[in-house]
């Protein structure tokens, strides 16, 4: 379990705007993801922890030991705080083997145990064959299971990874999901992951946080933060989502419904609690969920004419993308009848736009 | 005629025992510069590289008032070792150590700095105190660029002539090093002993940079850090 408060300001440089980190964060055991675009201060949470970096103020607790507690002068050097950390190039040293860099973090080991302990833990993670090679002598995948295990084999009490799924292709990313569970369910610790990839969110997380600017601007399940976001900056940052700019004209709570103006379209979305007709409000939703069709002439309820810009292949389906900032999901089959045609009407089902 | 020498023999010596005596201190000095902020860092650094664009009799002019048998440090070493500094073999050590010790200081922090971070943070988060990080991991990452520097201190401590000449004199069998040497056959017509010393330096010279050019060619891949 590990609970911190940080405060952290950078003043301007010559090469750089001013920065403050200000967040308060709680986890127990399990996966928990940290995600944010790149400037938002993943890292530097992740080096306040390690004590790489002294916060201005704040305290860190890891389990009942006190890491850093800026009121009481409490600095613990990063050496005895038993923080296990992944760097994002793994850090190996180069000129030792792969079995000398797991040697070198198992020091406090008794020297009885330590040969036993290192084969264990080489074993574990699957590179005991190569443990006599230098890490440029191996794989992307061995170096990065080689760096967990090191950080792993002095029994830390936390685990850190600074984005370690960049680089690595798709198979070795289900390879590290799969190490990240097994270190899960084996150790019980917690796990802090650093990602500015939303399907690694899905992919790993028990818990997500969305950190934007040095401050964490949501947290919860990744089903639930990515399905609902809790504002047009973190639906912004998700990057997924059509968002649409819409002025409330009527709101009829007896329906539960609302009336909304869209442009020079009127469609209607769900009630807004607490707002005033003539509010400007923000609505999100899922290119998976709008329905797309050819335009016929007439515009039935909830559609608005749009222009096909471009249409992009994607894995599962094709990516449309319309004038006015709008994207759809479509089956490929779909588009394929219809993929000359220009003038389009995209119809916003009430029940997939979101309110932010 | 039988070719002297004892100059080139005592030139190896000192410069030997010179490169010893830079090696331990400027790396220690290196380690500081590198890695500790703190004031007068900067003022420290440029009057350790001062000894390098400092004209040579300058600097034997400085260590002839601070080392003289007159001086208190002088005085201290002559009640130590029960003889002078001056005007022995041994201020021929302190003469080259001015050109070790600078060249080494300078290039020993670059190196050290030039070790990538990560490994050293890599090291600490994994329990290192500071020295095992330092012997286990910044000098073996710094340390082929570190000894190419101890060969080109070494070489640089084998050629002095202006502080050694001012401080350790010019006295045949005893202080004559190979670069007095040769300044003292050209004067005395001595031509022979002037090309024999001449050439046989500039093989040693020539050797020794040939050394430091291999040493300084890196080993890991093209870089140390692995991305």
């Amino acid at each position: 379990m590990i609970r911190a408060r940080i405060r952290k300001n950078f003043a301007a440089g010559p090469e750089s705007s001013a920065f403050s980190l200000d967040i308060q964060l709680e986890l127990g055991a399990g996966i928990t993801v940290l995600f944010g675009p790149s400037g938002a201060g993943k890292t530097l949470i992740l080096d306040c922890i390690a004590g790489f970096v002294q916060p201005d103020e704040g305290r860190i607790l890891l389990d009942d030991a006190i890491l850093f507690d800026g009121a009481a002068h409490v600095n613990i050097p990063p050496r005895e705080r038993r923080c296990g950390y992944v760097f994002q190039n793994y850090a190996l040293f180069p000129h030792m083997s792969l079995r000398g860099n797991v040697d070198f973090a198992a020091k406090s080991i008794p020297r009885l145990e330590r040969h036993r302990s290192v084969t264990e833990m080489l074993e574990r993670f699957h590179i005991a064959e190569v443990a006599g090679r230098r890490p440029h002598e191996v794989s992307g995948g061995q170096k990065q299971r080689c760096s967990i295990a090191r950080a792993m084999i002095g029994g830390p009490k936390l685990l850190l990874l600074d984005e370690p799924a960049r680089g690595l292709d798709a198979p070795l990313r289900v390879e590290l999901y799969t190490v990240l569970r097994q270190i899960r369910a084996e150790f019980g610790i917690p796990i802090l992951v650093v990602t500015h990839d939303l399907e690694e969110c899905f992919a790993l997380g028990e818990e997500m946080l969305v950190l934007r600017d040095g401050r964490l601007i949501q947290s919860g399940p990744p089903r639930k933060v990515i399905e609902q976001p809790a504002g047009i900056e973190v639906a912004r940052l998700f990057g997924i989502y059509n968002l649409l700019h819409v002025e409330i004209r009527v709101l009829d709570p007896g329906r539960n419904i609302s009336r909304l103006r869209y442009g020079e379209f009127e469609i209607t979305g769900p009630y807004f609690p607490g707002r005033f007709k003539g509010d400007r409000v923000w609505l999100c939703i899922h290119p998976g969920h709008l329905k797309v069709s050819p335009a016929d002439g007439k515009l039935g309820p909830n559609q608005v004419r749009v222009n096909l810009l471009r249409a992009v292949e994607k894995p599962q389906a094709v990516r449309l993308e319309f004038s006015g900032d709008l994207a759809a999901e479509v089956p490929r089959s779909q588009f394929e009848r219809h993929k000359h045609n220009r003038d389009w009407v995209i119809e916003f089902p009430v029940e997939g736009l979101r309110v932010l | 005629m039988q070719l002297d020498w004892f100059p080139l023999w005592l030139s190896l010596r000192v410069a030997a025992l010179s490169t010893v005596i830079a090696f331990f201190g400027g790396l220690a000095l290196a380690y500081v510069l590198a890695n500790r902020q703190f004031r007068w860092k900067e003022v420290i650094d440029a009057a350790v590289t001062l000894p390098l664009v400092l004209p040579p009799t300058v600097l034997g002019y400085y260590l002839l008032v601070v080392l003289g048998r007159q001086s208190p440090l002088g005085k201290m070493f002559e009640g130590i070792f029960g003889s002078p500094l001056v005007f022995t073999w041994k201020a021929a050590v302190v003469a080259a150590l001015f050109h070790a010790g600078p060249l080494l200081i300078k290039s020993s922090r670059a190196a050290l700095e030039s070790v990538d971070r990560s490994y050293e943070r890599a090291a600490r988060n994994l329990g290192a105190t500071e020295w095992r990080v330092f012997w286990r991991v910044s000098l073996p990452l710094a340390w082929r660029s570190i000894l190419a520097a101890v060969v080109l201190a070494f070489a640089r401590a084998l050629g002095d002539f202006g502080i050694t000449i001012m401080i350790a004199g010019n006295i045949p069998g005893r202080t004559q090093t190979v670069a007095v040497a040769i300044y003292d056959a050209v004067e005395s017509g001595n031509g022979m002993l002037a090309r024999t010393l001449v050439l046989v330096i500039s093989a040693v010279a020539l050797l020794v940079l040939s050394i430091a050019n291999r040493l300084g060619a890196k080993r890991f891949g093209s870089t140390y850090t692995p991305v």
